[in-house]
């Protein structure tokens, strides 16, 4: 009773008194919210659709015109196939990463588990140039492999390579704290029950970690589809072999062919969007059952 | 006789499965390490070697050659500017995603989002379309004789497009946990808002906020694809770091491409150190408030 009352007077108290602040309130957040529309706006939106307005120039024809550019398509089916390979790799292997990060204890575990996010903190183009000079003929491997008649450098392998290093990280980065949320009591549970390992890691940890496994292989594969520095100098690029997509829209534009480059990246675009599009809800669905 | 034959029967059993899980760990740990020292390590260890190889001094020699520094100067100008921007403007959206409702901030929410999605070469791309000849905005700053494309203010614009989502990702969660109660509070003692903002919501949010300058710096620091586009690969002029390794390669001057990566490969071990620091007081911080 007391409560209300005092709640209703001090309520009262401001909306009598506290009419210019709250206009003045009013104003501040409208600013704000003006200052990151416009931010978001010129910065994010003008460049999309700078680029959308030019891929979709001639509609839809501009798209077919796009797959008539020699060496279109080879780019862009390179870049789907490695992309989505390097995903499903790190998945698995960042899922792995991530519960020997959590679960085990052992020495060395700190180091790994900085390592791992070199990959967010070092240039693209230096990692790039850190696979060439280990597997590259000069390298202490490629040197090796090169002997016995294997190249890396140069060959579509070499392409996967530098997509799975970039993108280490990312799903070992959005499972940990997933992992570190679920109580080991459960997977010991599961143990005693009789399950072997496998089966409680399938029961128990894969279900929790799903979603986070989901996200973590889509922005992979985002980063993939779109990844430049590491490739550009350990494919070759060359066309119609290991020439990416994006190292393809580079050269385009480069060569003052900026209509032509705004082709391939949209089609490039348009073909990732329906590909996370279906998987978002395909795992969606199963989600519900 | 037979109760001590069971008792020995059930510690083998276990004892095997024991054994068993432990053979499966060492198995993990030994691929994750394996997977990560391929990847990873190795080829650390080979960059160091390879830019080492013909003596120390290179680096010395490399490091004063007047292209290189002007190299690592515009760097630096495009990564305080970026870092800069993104932070204040990076505060002010997570703020208004957290702190207000209104019609299109799902929207707004995706937009952060979008940078993700696009490849360095697009975002370049779509500056040459917007400020490029026959660009959108061309006219309007060739007649006031402003310089954006193949010149600097290109090259700043992309980099902020491409960092727009770090700092903002890492503080809308932050953002959300710490509530409204300490602000409304700091309020209704009659402080400002400026007084709030830097005496109770950065304090908050510092460990979250230094990890997002971190990885924007990074970011910053490391980017190519879309810089190089922009850039118009003017000699001396255009040149950041990453795209003098770019045409050092291209031009066989391997030495001095490998020691500017050696020095951008050691900028980057010192922000994954503080990267690490950030995140676990980060963490720290947030298991207090929970």
């Amino acid at each position: 009773m007391m409560a209300s009352v005092a709640q209703r007077l001090r309520y009262r108290d401001t909306s009598s008194r506290g009419s210019p602040p709250r206009t003045a309130a009013v104003a501040r957040h409208l600013a704000l919210r003006g200052a990151a529309i416009l931010y978001l706006g010129l910065i994010v939106v003008l460049p999309v659709l700078a680029v959308i307005r030019e891929g979709f120039a001639g509609g839809l024809a501009a798209l077919r015109e796009a797959l008539a550019i020699p060496y279109a398509w080879d780019a862009i089916r390179l870049t789907l196939i490695t992309s989505i390979l390097a995903a499903v790799i790190n998945a698995v292997m960042g899922t792995a990463l991530a519960y020997v990060l959590v679960r085990f204890r052992f020495p060395g575990r700190r180091v790994l588990s900085s390592v791992v996010d070199l990959p967010l903190a070092i240039p693209t183009l230096v990692t790039g140039l850190m696979l060439v000079s280990l597997y590259g003929p000069n390298g202490a491997i490629g040197g090796w492999l090169a002997e016995r008649g294997i190249q890396v450098v140069f060959t579509k392998f070499a392409v996967l390579l530098a997509l799975l290093v970039v993108t280490l990280p990312l799903v070992v980065r959005q499972v940990m704290p997933v992992l570190q949320e679920l109580d080991p009591a459960e997977e010991e549970a599961a143990s005693t029950l009789g399950a072997n390992a496998w089966t409680s890691f399938r029961r128990v940890v894969l279900p929790a970690v799903r979603p986070a496994v989901v996200g973590g292989t889509l922005l992979t594969f985002a980063r993939c589809l779109g990844e430049f520095g590491s490739v550009v100098l350990i494919s070759g690029n060359l066309p119609g072999k290991t020439l990416t997509a994006p190292v393809f829209i580079f050269q385009l534009a480069n060569q003052f062919r900026p209509a032509e480059a705004a082709a391939v990246a949209t089609l490039l675009f348009a073909l990732a969007f329906v590909l996370v599009l279906v998987t978002a809800r395909l795992t969606r669905r199963r989600e519900d059952a | 006789m037979s109760a001590v034959a069971a008792r020995d029967a059930v510690p083998t059993d276990l004892e095997r499965a024991r054994r068993r899980r432990r053979l499966v760990r060492s198995l993990l740990v030994i691929g994750c390490v394996g997977y990560v020292a391929v990847l990873l390590l190795l080829p650390l260890i080979g960059i160091i070697r390879t830019a080492l190889e013909p003596g120390v001094g290179i680096v010395r020699e490399t490091l004063t050659l007047p292209e290189v520094r002007h190299a690592f100067y515009l760097t630096g100008i495009i990564t305080v500017i970026t870092v800069v921007v993104t932070t204040v403007f990076g505060l002010i959206v997570a703020w208004v995603l957290v702190r207000q409702r209104f019609h299109g901030r799902a929207v707004m929410n995706a937009l952060v989002d979008l940078p993700f999605a696009l490849s360095p070469v697009t975002v370049g791309l779509a500056c040459v379309l917007l400020f490029g000849a026959n660009g959108w905005f061309n006219e309007f700053f060739a007649a006031r004789g402003i310089q954006i494309i193949f010149a600097v203010p290109a090259m700043v614009l992309v980099t902020i497009f491409i960092c727009v989502p770090f700092t903002i990702r890492e503080l809308v969660p932050v953002l959300e946990e710490i509530g409204l109660d300490e602000e409304d509070a700091s309020r209704t003692l009659g402080a400002s808002l400026w007084q709030t903002f830097f005496k109770v919501t950065l304090p908050n949010i510092r460990w979250a906020l230094g990890y997002g300058v971190a990885l924007t710096t990074a970011r910053a620091i490391g980017e190519i694809g879309a810089v190089l586009i922009v850039s118009g690969l003017i000699k001396g002029k255009t040149e950041t770091a990453t795209i003098f390794i770019f045409t050092a390669i291209e031009e066989r001057q391997t030495a001095e491409a490998f020691v500017v990566a050696l020095v951008l490969a050691a900028i980057s071990i010192v922000l994954l150190v503080l990267l690490e620091a950030f995140r676990r007081r980060s963490e720290k911080g947030r298991g207090h408030t929970t």
